[in-house]
């Protein structure tokens, strides 16, 4: 008796082990290269940490970021990118998917790649050709509007117009993961839903408000939350096309750490821009499940 | 019988024909909306046209206004402009990084997914709830504290700085386990009883499951990899160690950029992408919707 629940003991002990055998190279370079650095971002963020410098300074970082004009003024950009960027991406994705979901496998397949390819091409060759486009003299888009009459406008050196134009390009490479989303979705759902409301005469708005939108919440909640987040990443396109410029219009949080780390040796400085930018992003998380989680089961 | 009913009889196709007058009645709302489809898709691929067509223009045709729609005079100079950098490097650097990364990935998260699917023991639901929060998180705001522990490795600007730190981004884990909850667990049990070893047993059966699964996660990683921009601008310091994204970046002049020249670079950094993209189309659609959509 004593012997079998040894050996059975000893065969989950064994079950185990081969499990975590199995999950230490993937948990191993976790710890060493995202979970590590987490802590330590959070740890030099109290750190007056420069290329000469470490000392401790207590929160002296987090108070100078309240006080730095181009902090909340990159915050401010940030959030702004997020507002108008999360809808326009939602909607307009829905409006592609909406449109060919129905449609032949191979016209459905040439929409979706038509939408992807700016996310899956280099976002260098995307953010140059749209610098070629804006620029204010060789730009097509200066002599398009000029067939209208227009005035030529700096569109990324004008702070009225760059942060709207980095927008438009930031929508581009976006909306391609969530049209393919909704389009497997949409195609998910039991067309005999469609077809009763269809015989009973709902309008597509009333199809569209009372059938589809309810059951795709699960996929709203989640391309709510990855565009948010690949909002909040937005980098590439604000270094190579503005450089957070002019005077600091299409400036981001993101940028602003590069800005501070790699161009000015404040790592302590940078890590403390991390950590705000982490915890407005969890805040909104949190928001966003909230608000759009509630049906949800997972 | 036959005469009693003629009403119901007749009902389906009265339907019919209500449904498809109602169809009718949508004409005009759907004319719009294809010709909105139709400017969107002119919008999106109008600056890949531009990529391409202004390759094989000359500085003085990229900088006339009004623009050539297409190039009169196609030349090939800011091709060999182009190849009198260093690109078969770049190139070679973009490649290696990104196989390096995709091999890495798709073997560590193929069995820890494995086992965060199949297996119960002890810390099993701590580590995946530690993979998913950290997933919640933008990457790019772990990039200074890494840097600073990559620049006390002495690795900043080489291979090892390049390549592994993306092994620990957890995204490839999470897509497995979602992936391998799908196996059958009778399979399991019956490979056990069978007296397979657990080795054997994830390399005849689990590992072959998995494929469409590690196809998607494959290229998805490949394409990440290639356009990690933010981490390689960091990483890298000298000319031979860029990528070709990077490289290609370098090509903007200060004070006047050769549109041709760039466009030329810009073609070949995406080149190898919306290859990839084009032929695994698949599989990739497959990985994107995996992780997300249900049923």
């Amino acid at each position: 008796m004593g012997t079998t629940v040894r050996k059975i003991k000893g065969y989950v002990i064994r079950d185990w082990m081969m499990s975590y055998l199995f999950l230490l190279p993937a948990f191993g370079f976790f710890l060493l290269f995202v979970a590590y650095p987490m802590i330590k971002g959070v740890y030099i963020s109290f750190f007056d940490y420069s290329l000469r410098d470490f000392s401790f300074i207590g929160l002296d970082n987090y108070i100078s970021l309240f006080k730095d004009d181009n902090f909340i003024k990159s915050m401010g950009n940030t959030l702004l990118l997020v507002v108008i960027t999360v809808p326009i991406v939602i909607i307009f994705s829905l409006f592609v998917s909406m449109n060919i979901y129905k449609k032949k496998k191979f016209a459905r397949s040439f929409f979706r790649g038509v939408f992807y390819l700016p996310a899956v091409s280099s976002v260098v060759s995307i953010t140059v050709v749209w610098g070629w486009i804006y620029h204010p003299n060789y730009g097509i888009l200066n002599y398009l509007t000029g067939l209208f009459g227009m005035e030529p406008v700096s569109w990324l050196g004008d702070t009225r117009t760059a942060l709207l134009a980095i927008i438009v390009v930031l929508i581009t490479t976006s909306v391609g993961q969530p049209i393919i989303l909704y389009v497997a979705s949409i195609g998910n759902i039991p067309t005999s839903y469609i077809e009763a409301a269809e015989i009973d005469r709902a309008t597509p708005w009333q199809i569209f408000r009372k059938i589809l939108w309810p059951m795709l919440m699960p996929t709203n909640l989640y391309i709510i939350v990855i565009t948010t987040i690949n909002t909040f990443q937005c980098f590439a396109l604000i270094q190579l096309l503005t450089s957070g410029g002019p005077v600091y219009s299409t400036s981001t949080v993101m940028y602003g750490v590069y800005e501070q780390a790699f161009m000015l040796g404040h790592f302590g400085y940078a890590s403390a821009m991390g950590v705000i930018l982490a915890i407005v992003i969890g805040i909104i998380s949190i928001i966003q499940f909230k608000y759009f989680g509630s049906d949800v089961e997972y | 019988m036959n005469s009693t009913n003629p009403l119901e009889l007749k009902s389906p196709i009265i339907q019919s024909k209500k449904v498809s007058a109602w169809k009718k009645e949508l004409t005009i709302p759907k004319i719009i909306a294809t010709i909105l489809l139709i400017l969107a898709t002119l919008f999106f691929i109008f600056p890949f046209y531009w990529v391409v067509s202004g390759a094989f223009k000359l500085q003085t045709v990229a900088t006339t206004i009004p623009p050539e729609w297409f190039p009169l005079k196609p030349t090939l100079q800011n091709w060999t402009e182009l190849f009198k950098n260093p690109v078969e490097r770049w190139m070679f650097n973009s490649f290696i990084i990104a196989f390096a990364e995709m091999a890495a990935i798709c073997i560590v998260s193929s069995c820890a997914g494995y086992v965060l699917a199949k297996k119960s023991f002890p810390g099993r639901g701590i580590i995946f709830t530690m993979f998913v929060a950290a997933m919640a998180l933008p990457k790019q705001v772990i990039l200074v504290p890494l840097f600073t522990m990559l620049a006390d490795f002495g690795w900043v600007n080489t291979y090892k700085g390049l390549i592994l730190p993306a092994i620990g981004w957890p995204f490839g884990v999470f897509l497995m386990k979602q992936f391998a909850q799908t196996i059958p667990g009778e399979l399991i049990e019956a490979a056990k009883i069978d007296g397979s070893s657990e080795i054997r047993l994830f390399g005849t059966i689990i590992l072959p499951l998995l494929k469409p699964a590690v196809g998607a996660l494959a290229i998805f990683t490949f394409i990440t990899s290639w356009n990690d921009y933010f981490s390689q601008l960091i990483m890298t310091r000298s000319t031979s160690m860029m990528t070709l994204p990077l490289g290609v970046a370098t090509l903007r002049g200060e004070f006047t950029t050769n549109y041709g020249l760039l466009m030329a670079g810009a073609a070949l950094a995406s080149i190898p992408m919306i290859a990839i993209f084009l032929m695994f189309q698949k599989a990739f659609t497959q990985g994107i919707t995996m992780g997300a959509v249900k049923g």
